[in-house]
């Protein structure tokens, strides 16, 4: 299995995901640079950072890549698209998930930890969780305020596209336990086939015991089930 | 022909835009008292084009495919001969 994890300028989450992938886990990844194509990859992770230094809009140039038409292929072919943080704005810039992060309600960086609720257990990226379970994962952001229209959230809920809430410890949903103004305290959402997530928080900093939590490891490792499990089946089906 | 592309991105009406209020606060504590305050990007663009219409439709695109993000913004274009 190889995981491709995609740099841009300015991208600086990118050796953490890396380490936590190869060191941690023990899959193969390489670190792409944009300019290279995606050849062969089961999945693709968009790493954190301030690509092209947030000008125009978090994301925006990163979204217009070349690279970005190879991500939107993998996507359509259901393959595992996992965008934290900056990672999560380009996915959205890229129309590749609903919505758009906006400057924080309270225009400032944040950089701590947060509850989680994980509220879709049922994806390449939560099937190592239940429903409802709190997790801990810190975030890192001044543009993390997750804004979409009704009609959009209305399709989110139904559809099942919220992946993650950011709430207290017990896991309830209250204002004070939103960070950053994001509509309904949503940390993370899925694209309609459940196959691309974009998060506000770093699981990538929640991968070893050292660091407090272990749950972001989960998350990775959810992932990585995800593609073995498609593996055998396909395998299952060829020789049907 | 060279034509001048004027564009302005804001926020749609009625959005929650912490960075005007914040500079709303802050007049008021230089003694300005406002009503409602607003912030716009402001891009100017020259561009060789055939027409009007032309040099507008460009802008156009421009906002749809970089500048503007249609989920939170709109966007107003004016274009002159240079």
């Amino acid at each position: 299995m190889r995981f491709a994890i995609i740099q841009f300028g300015g991208s600086n989450c990118d050796y953490d995901v890396e380490y936590i992938l190869t060191s941690i886990i023990g899959i193969d990844a390489d670190l792409v640079w944009y300019k290279e194509r995606l050849n062969g990859y089961d999945g693709v992770v968009i790493p954190g950072g301030f690509s092209y230094g947030d000008y125009l809009r978090a994301g925006a140039i990163a979204a217009r890549t070349e690279i970005m038409q190879d991500v939107r292929k993998m996507a359509a072919a259901g393959k595992p698209i996992l965008g934290i943080c900056n990672g999560f704005q380009i996915l959205t810039e890229s129309e590749l998930l609903p919505g758009a992060l906006m400057l924080n309600n309270y225009p400032k960086f944040i950089c701590s930890g947060t509850y989680l609720r994980v509220e879709n257990e049922q994806t390449p990226f939560t099937n190592r969780f239940k429903k409802g379970d709190v997790i801990q994962i810190p975030i890192a952001h001044i543009e993390g305020n997750y804004y979409t229209d009704n009609h959009t959230l209305q399709k989110l809920k139904e559809r099942r596209m919220i992946a993650l809430r950011y709430t207290d410890q017990m896991g309830e949903v209250r204002e004070d336990t939103n960070p950053n103004g994001s509509v309904e305290n949503i940390a993370g959402i899925l694209n309609q086939n459940g196959n691309v997530l974009g998060l506000m928080p770093h699981p990538e900093r929640a991968s070893e015991k050292i660091l407090g939590s272990v749950d972001g490891l989960k998350i990775f490792k959810s992932m990585i089930d995800y593609v073995e499990k498609k593996a055998i089946a396909n395998q299952r089906n060829r020789s049907k | 022909m060279k034509y001048i592309i004027d564009i302005t991105v804001q926020l749609k009406a009625g959005m929650r835009d912490p960075e005007a209020s914040t500079l709303q606060r802050s007049l008021e504590q230089i003694g300005f008292g406002t009503h409602e305050l607003t912030l716009a990007k402001k891009f100017h663009v020259t561009i060789d084009a055939e027409s009007e219409t032309e040099a507008e439709e460009q802008g156009r695109q421009m906002c749809e495919r970089l500048l503007a993000n249609p989920v939170i913004h709109n966007h107003i274009i004016t274009v002159v001969k240079k």
